[in-house]
């Protein structure tokens, strides 16, 4: 055993954000935390502002008004946004890791056909389907 | 063991979320093309169509349903970036305590805020 | 011979740490004569050999088997051995440490963190049938489909740079990490272990494949095709079976009987006489 305590030479957050050169699915994964942070704020938040229907139509109007400036219209947006794509792409995860799409294990010959490669079209899909979905729920917030 | 369990409702809660999330995402912000569960031509958020909705049974069911699972999902995942960020064990603990504590409440003023607005409308309408 | 090539020149940036005289390791720059074919081992010896005798770094078999040279090769983890100065198709070549792993000294990481986790999940095959491990009598019957089912796997040489790309294991030192729970998976898969329930006390709880969200980049930098991602996955697929009570887990695989009734073919001389384990030899 080795005696002297080695230094520490962990990447840290930065190696949660190390994308783009290794692979597209670790954007995913750095994308899909960011909007599932996003949309639990949003939720937080909305839990109360949406309780105020229990007080009556005055309340209601009021926390409506609260949440009507254009700034608050963009925010919703996004959140929706966020939500396609947290959405689209936690059906993706779903399903792959419950080993459906990664492919059967197989003998490696090089090149190398990871379970990456593997689901990489349902990858593509869903992501093409979230994009669809960002922009059809963009004309709601466009009117 | 435990995290074997919380993991699957974790991907549970997902499914629930995506049929109902989905749903409320149709009936809120997909109106120019699908009009569900909105009884008046205003938009969804006007007065009289969360009214109508309010006093649906479905929508009561379907919004404590939503509530619970997305509370559970959520700060599951909260939870899980936490820990990967390895603090010291009593911190892990105390994350715990006040992820439920927080969760509970939560639900509570949800639960509360469906339920009473269903009494409202079904009084009011 | 008179050389008549015109040389071009490699820089090897390599990250240097003595813990003995350094307060924290520096990158140090090496130009060497670019020569067909170079590694990045070749060419760590031959800084080695003529310019920084100090140098330290693991390497044995120079060809991608022992899985000693994980190094973090111009931003990804790669085997030194396997990786040829030109694929790089860069004229500065970073050397650098394993990440996510203490540094000893220079580029030797410190392993034994993945090691620990690797031993506590149990390695190697468990059955019931203890007295038949130790003194067998035959093989354990396995057809080619069971053994397609974890032979991927079983080409892990333990070389880390599955760790080193893991997002998880950056941050959390208690994620057991993708070759730990790859060979867990390994073991699981393979028709002659009936040891699930005994890894499952470990694979269940925290040091599970849970923290785990397939970003891919085991696999994507694996330099055996060993697809740790993949074992994951169906790790996680058994574990959430195993809880939903859908789970069988299958029997371990019988031993073959020896084969009664031969009779041997016309002109095939018998085996010369036993000479191992006789009495007296």
């Amino acid at each position: 055993m080795i005696d002297t305590k080695g230094r520490p030479n962990r990447l840290g957050i930065a190696g949660w954000l190390g994308g783009g050169r290794w692979g597209f699915e670790r954007y995913l994964y750095t994308l899909h935390r960011l909007t599932g942070l996003g949309l639990l704020l949003y939720f937080v938040l909305h839990i109360f502002v949406t309780s105020s229907r229990a007080l009556g139509p005055e309340s209601w109007e009021a926390a409506m008004g609260r949440v009507s400036g254009g700034i608050f219209v963009l925010g919703e947006y996004l959140v929706f946004a966020a939500f396609a794509f947290h959405a689209l792409n936690g059906i993706r995860l779903a399903l792959v890791e419950l080993g459906i799409g990664i492919g059967r294990p197989i003998e490696p010959v090089y090149p190398y056909r990871t379970s990456v490669h593997a689901q990489r079209p349902l990858a593509i899909g869903v992501m093409i389907l979230a994009g669809i979905l960002a922009v059809v729920g963009g004309f709601g917030f466009l009117q | 063991m435990r995290d074997q369990r919380l993991w699957t409702w974790h991907i549970g809660a997902g499914v629930v979320i995506l049929v109902l999330l989905g749903l409320h995402m149709t009936v809120m912000h997909l109106d120019a093309f699908v009009r569900v569960f909105n009884a008046t031509p205003e938009e969804p958020i006007h007065w009289s169509n969360v009214v109508a909705r309010g006093r649906s049974v479905f929508f009561l069911v379907s919004y404590v349903l939503l509530l619970g699972a997305a509370l559970y999902h959520g700060f599951y995942g909260l939870r899980n970036i936490v820990f990967e960020l390895n603090p010291a064990a009593a911190l892990k603990k105390a994350v715990n305590g006040v992820l439920v504590a927080a969760g509970i409440a939560l639900f509570v003023v949800g639960t509360w805020a469906a339920w009473a607005s269903f009494q409202f409308a079904r009084v009011a309408g | 011979m008179a050389d008549t090539t015109t040389h071009t020149e490699v820089v090897f940036r390599i990250r240097r740490f003595d813990p003995a005289t350094d307060a924290a390791p520096h990158w140090e720059d090496y130009r060497l004569p670019d020569t067909p074919g170079m590694t990045v081992l070749e060419g760590l010896k031959q800084i080695k050999e003529s310019q920084s005798p100090t140098l330290a770094w693991r390497s044995s078999c120079r060809m991608g088997v022992c899985g000693s040279c994980g190094m973090f090769i111009n931003g990804r983890p790669r085997l030194a051995c396997n990786t040829q100065v030109s694929e790089l198709e860069a004229s500065l070549v970073t050397v650098a440490p394993l990440p996510n792993f203490d540094i000893i000294r220079d580029l030797v990481p410190d392993l034994m963190p993945m090691i620990d986790a690797h031993a506590a999940s149990h390695p190697y095959i468990i059955r019931d049938d203890v007295q038949e491990q130790q003194h067998p009598t035959g093989e354990y019957w396995q057809s080619m489909h069971q053994l397609e089912e974890y032979l991927q796997f079983s080409y892990c040489i333990k070389c880390g740079c599955c760790m080193a790309a893991c997002p998880t294991y950056a941050t959390d030192p208690q994620y057991a990490g993708p070759m730990p729970l790859g060979q867990a998976h390994r073991y699981n898969a393979d028709s002659r272990d009936g040891g699930f329930t005994e890894r499952r006390r470990v694979l269940a709880g925290e040091r599970g494949p849970w923290k785990c969200h397939f970003a891919g980049e085991c696999s994507q930098v694996c330099p055996k095709g060993v697809d740790p991602a993949k074992a994951i996955q169906l790790m996680k697929r058994a574990l959430v079976l195993d809880y939903l009570h859908l789970w069988k887990q299958p029997c371990p695989a019988p031993v073959a009987k020896p084969l009664a009734g031969l009779k041997r073919r016309e002109g095939i001389p018998e085996a010369p006489p036993r000479t191992i384990g006789v009495a007296g030899v």
